[in-house]
Order: structure tokens, then sequence, then C-alpha cells
């Protein structure tokens, strides 16, 4: 009840920017595990396949590139977000995190060993 | 009406006070502000052979050259686009555009039809972005922001049926006041309100929450002049109008739509509000014929280096690459967004490069659906205006413009930002507009049966912008927001992104004045 009444409350008051509705608002993402995690969400930019795009920038690739290699290098990106890629801390649980980071280290060609734990992502909050 | 439960009236305060909250953060945030734009910019003529190479060819690139060029510097843009704009853009009929991942749309709309994928209002106040438009020469028609006869819908209320945006306010206005008019009356807010003050406060509420003559708001015609009649009054014989019952307090509240009632109350959706006739990007598009070959199209920028003389610019064409070539000028002002721009090897401090790959840009998704017949003013009688539901599209809007034609309409099916908008660019731009009828057939069910043709633009997935806009904190305004728009040596940003107007194409136009203003004084006084 007090879920809905918020988000509803936020269609209403904000002064937002060029929204009826500011950002970060919305229900909370319901998927569960990395798949549904990367499917639901990361796959709008760095694509399906996981080759990323190209445009006036670049959205990277996650099949095949080495920088995933280093677990906490994801998990960092992930929650804070860099360069065009915008922070999911506020978006995702811990597990959520986890799940997904797990998933792109261990999918689309990538054998990354070491598993990132929720209280990793713990540990960034 | 009945009393409210404890419960009830808690969240009924929640609401006064969350909204004043929430103007307080928002305005920190700096959102809540007005235009800083006074009037048509006068720049004194610059020192012969002055130059200022410009990247990106959007509101604000375009505002600086035309400007930068009017005082007599010599000036070149860059656009990465075969046309002028960015982010300032409708798709009409006849369109093509490919999104990243390769997903091509083919727009169908008729003749006369078109989508605002980006900006598509422009508040009275924003005098900057509408002193260029009226410049450009392009006719202006009223943006209906509030429409009483739209809806508010959420399937947790009325058991999914959308309502009369009307009733729902009404309702709610007319039971806060009785509650205010019960409260004053009990002496409890006797320390807020002096005695004489009381007297009036009573008239007050009387008058604005429509309450009648023992100041409650029930069924009568008080309230029905408010929210509406059952039968309407009319003439002749059949003239009596048949008052209609407000909604129970509780499940007003409950429902969670009286959170629907309130954006026209924020000052930059106040009316009266503007929009181009013919769709935003006629602004673009004009500005963009004023600089004719001052613009150079399809040119991806792939490298920025400033050195002791100047700032050059390396490009390829953004349609098949080919040879790099250059573009060099005492100067750059760049508006390309800061997700792109954040990938671009570019010579600058440590403080603007910081402030550059800290800001990301929203995720926002605008789908509009082409309807055989208007049926949203032939069955409904909504006229322009949105209908805002909690369902993920959020937002439908009518077509401000043809009203009481016979022929086809376009809807703004869906316009969202947040996570609703980060699924949908997860999503084809199929699914997006099946997401869009599916949302809207629970409020229209003519739909289905009316439905021929949409297109879905999801911000993330444009090729050349990469998000909708900046996306500013309040932390990272603080800590980064001057180094983003300070002069680094040859090298300044403007655009919506440098401004505190995110999203407002008034804030690109007053960051390109604020920029280039700048920028001059330092030319004319090294």
């Amino acid at each position: 009840m007090m879920r809905r009444i918020c988000f509803v409350i936020f269609l209403m008051a904000l002064p937002a920017s060029a929204a009826d509705t500011p950002d970060m608002r919305g229900a909370p993402f319901a998927m569960q595990g990395g798949e549904a995690v990367y499917r639901g969400v990361c796959q709008g930019c760095h694509m399906a396949d996981a080759k990323g795009a190209s445009g006036a920038g670049t959205y990277p690739a996650l099949a095949g590139n080495q920088k995933l290699a280093e677990g906490g290098y994801v998990l960092s990106m992930v929650m804070n977000g860099n360069r065009g890629m915008p922070p999911f801390r506020d978006h995702f649980t811990n597990a959520q995190v986890a799940d997904v980071v797990n998933f792109v280290r261990s999918h689309f060609g990538n054998h990354y060993k070491g598993k990132i734990r929720e209280v990793d992502v713990q540990a960034l909050r | 009406m009945t009393a409210p439960s404890r419960r009830s009236l808690f969240q009924m305060i929640g609401v006064v006070a969350g909204s004043a909250a929430m103007y307080h953060a928002m305005t920190e945030l700096g959102y809540a502000e007005g235009s800083s734009f006074e009037g048509p910019i006068k720049l004194s003529r610059p020192p012969a052979g002055s130059s200022v190479l410009i990247l990106g060819a959007g509101i604000a690139g375009m505002v600086a050259a035309m400007e930068l060029r009017d005082a007599g510097y010599k000036v070149q843009v860059l656009e990465y686009n075969g046309r002028p704009g960015g982010r300032n853009w409708s798709l009409y009929g006849g369109d093509t555009y490919t999104e990243l991942g390769g997903a091509t749309q083919h727009v169908q709309f008729d003749p006369g039809q078109y989508l605002n994928p980006g900006p598509w209002r422009l508040p009275f106040h924003h005098r900057g972005i509408l002193h260029y438009a009226r410049r450009m020469g392009v006719a202006m028609e009223p943006f209906i922001q509030v429409n009483y006869n739209a809806y508010v819908h959420s399937p947790n209320g009325y058991g999914g049926k959308p309502q009369r945006y009307r009733k729902i306010q009404a309702d709610f206005h007319g039971h806060v006041a009785e509650l205010l008019a019960k409260s004053t009356r009990q002496n409890a807010l006797d320390q807020a309100v002096s005695k004489e003050d009381r007297e009036i406060l009573m008239q007050a509420l009387q008058a604005w929450g429509a309450l009648d003559g023992n100041y409650e708001y029930k069924k009568g015609v008080a309230s029905s002049m408010r929210r509406g009649f059952d039968v309407d009054p009319g003439g002749g014989i059949k003239s009596v109008p048949v008052p209609s019952e407000p909604l129970a307090l509780s499940d007003l509240l409950r429902s969670g739509l009286w959170s629907a009632i309130g954006s026209g109350h924020n000052y930059e959706l106040q009316s009266t509000i503007f929009q181009p006739r013919g769709g935003m990007g006629t602004i673009g598009k004009a500005m963009g014929a004023n600089l004719g070959p001052l613009i150079e199209y399809n040119c991806k920028v792939t490298d920025v280096r400033q050195d002791g003389e100047g700032v050059t610019a390396t490009y390829v064409d953004s349609r098949n690459g080919g040879a790099p070539r250059t573009a060099r000028a005492q100067w750059c002002l760049c508006t390309i967004p800061t997700p792109i721009l954040a990938q671009i090897p570019m010579n600058v401090g440590a403080p603007m490069k910081a402030a550059i790959d800290q800001l990301p840009y929203l995720a926002a998704v605008k789908v509009g659906l082409q309807f055989k017949r208007r049926f949203w003013e032939e069955d409904e009688q909504i006229y322009g205006g949105i209908t805002y539901t909690s369902l993920p599209s959020t937002t439908i809007s009518y077509p401000m413009w043809d009203y009481y034609s016979a022929g086809k309409g376009v809807l703004l099916g869906a316009y969202t930002f947040g996570r609703p908008a980060y699924l949908a660019a997860s999503k084809s731009p199929q699914e997006r507009i099946h997401d869009a009828l599916r949302d809207g057939a629970k409020i229209h069910p003519q739909y289905p049966a009316e439905y021929e043709n949409g297109v879905a633009v999801a911000w993330h997935r444009v090729p050349w912008a990469m998000g909708c806009q900046g996306a500013w904190t309040e932390e990272a305004r603080d800590q980064h927001y001057n180094n983003l728009c300070a002069l680094d040596g040859r090298i300044l940003l403007a655009s919506e992104h440098a401004s505190r107007l995110p999203g407002w194409q008034e804030g690109s136009v007053t960051s390109a004045l604020d920029a280039i203003t700048r920028l001059h004084a330092r030319v004319v006084q090294p």
C-alpha cells in the first residue's frame, strides 16, 4: 500500500525536470536472477548479444571483454556508473547486483572465475 | 461525508507535507527555478579573424552559432546527424529511424501527424527558446497540460475504471475543505488562525472546496458545479440538472488518484504552455536553415585537441566512416551529450573531465500511436491534454491540433522515465508499442479496433544522444556543475546538461548564451 502511494506521490508532486515524473521512480525492478536482470535492463544498452552498439558514442561489448576479468570493476560500474553508464545502486537489490555481475562474467563467451557475493555489494553501500 | 479514519487523515496530511517537502527538495536541485533569459544578447565586435568551432547542431549549438556569427565570429558547426535540431526533433510519416542495436522503424503516420520524441512543451516563462522560435518565424499554438475531462487511472482504484480528472480534483479539494472547516469550527486550528481570520478562512474553504451552506461537501448543485452533473442542465422542458454523488473520501485516498491531479500546479507546467505548430522539430529546422552552410552534417567527432592557439576537432563521416578530416578554430563550444563526450578523447583538465564522466543521461521512452479516428474526441470529449496512469506507460497525451477533424490522430501513447523506461529500452520497438497498446486499452477500450501504426523511441537507444537529459543529483551538482561549465583553456560546454533546467530547451538556450558571453569576454579582454 505505502509503496504504491509513494509512487503516485511522485507522479504529482514533481516540479520535475522536463518530465511529469522524475527519474529514479517507478515500481522496483521485480526480476530475479542474473539473466532476468540482464534481459530486463542491461540489454537496453549492451544489447541482447552483449556485443554493445555504436553510434556517435559506444556502448561497450560485454561479450569477450577482458575488463570483466576483475569482478570488482564490474560491480563498481553497476553500482556507480561512469562515462555514460548510469548508477544502478538505487535500482537493484544486493542480490540483483551480484547475480547480474556473475551472469555477465560467466556468459557471452566470458568464463571468469570468482563470484561477487551480496556482502561485496553491501560493502559499496 | 463520513468522518475519515485516523489512518486516512495521516495519509492526507502526508500529501500536503510531502508536496511541500518535495518542492523544497526540487528547488535545491535547481528544478523549480525560472529562466535566466534577460532578452536578446548583444555581443560587441570581436577582433578580426576570431573563430569558434561548435560541436553539435542542437538548440544550444545553433543558438550559439547564430549569435556568434551575428557578432562577427567565423563559425563552423559539426553535426552527427543529417539534420539540424538534435533532441529538438519530430517524427513524421515517411521518416526512417534506426536505433542502436539496428532496429529500423519506418514511420507511417498520415500527413499532418507527428510525434515529438523529445521536448514537446514550451512554458510561457521560457522566454529564451520562445524568443528564438519567434525570431525563426515558428508559429505557436497552445499546449494543453491540464484537461479536466481527461482521465486519471490506476488499476488499484475504482476497479481500474478511469476517472475524470475533474471529479478527482473536485472531490479531493472538497473533502479537504470540509475537514479543515470542521477543524476550524472545533477550534482545532486556534494556534494557527486568529479569531478574526477564522471567519475568512471558513468563507474561503466554502468557496474553494465547493462546500454547501453547512460547510459540507456532498451531493448537490455546489459540488456538481465542480465535478459535473449526472444530467447536465439544458434548455426547454428537459432542463433540470441532476447532481452527481461525490466519491467517498476513503475510496479516493486509497485509490491514489489524488496524486495525479497536481502536475499543472508546477511552475514549469502552468498555463500558458506552447507547442510549435507542426511539431517541435520546426524550431530546429528553422535554425538549421538560418545557419545554412555553416553547419556540416554527418560528422562524427572522434577527437578534440586544444593547444596554445586553438582547438582541432577530428571527425569522420557518421554514415560510412572514411578518412578522418579536421576542423580548427581559436575556440570550441562543445554541446555533445555527456555520455558520448565522455568517450571522445579531449585534452581538458581533470575537473572538467571528471564532471563529464560522472554525468549519464536519463532513461525516457515515448511511443506515438496512430488511430483511424479521434475516438477520444468523438466518444469521450477529450480535446488535448494528458491522462495519467500508474501503469508503466504513465502518460497518454491527446493531439493538440486539428480538433474536431474527421480524420486520423496520433496519440502520445506512453511517456515514461525511470525504471519503466529502462525496461522499455530493453525491448524491441514493436514490444514497446505492444505494451503501450496494452496499457492504453485499459483506459480507452477503442484501442484494439482503431489502432493503425506506431513508433517507439527509447532514448538510451538514440545513437546520437544515449539518453534523454543530464541525470544530475544534488550531490553531483555541488561537486561538478561549476567545473562542467567553466572555460577550460579554449574549450567550453553548453547544453541543457550545463544548466539548472535539466531536460528543458530553455536550459540549452540559457546555457549557450551564458557560455558565449563568458567566451566573448575572454576573447575581447584576453
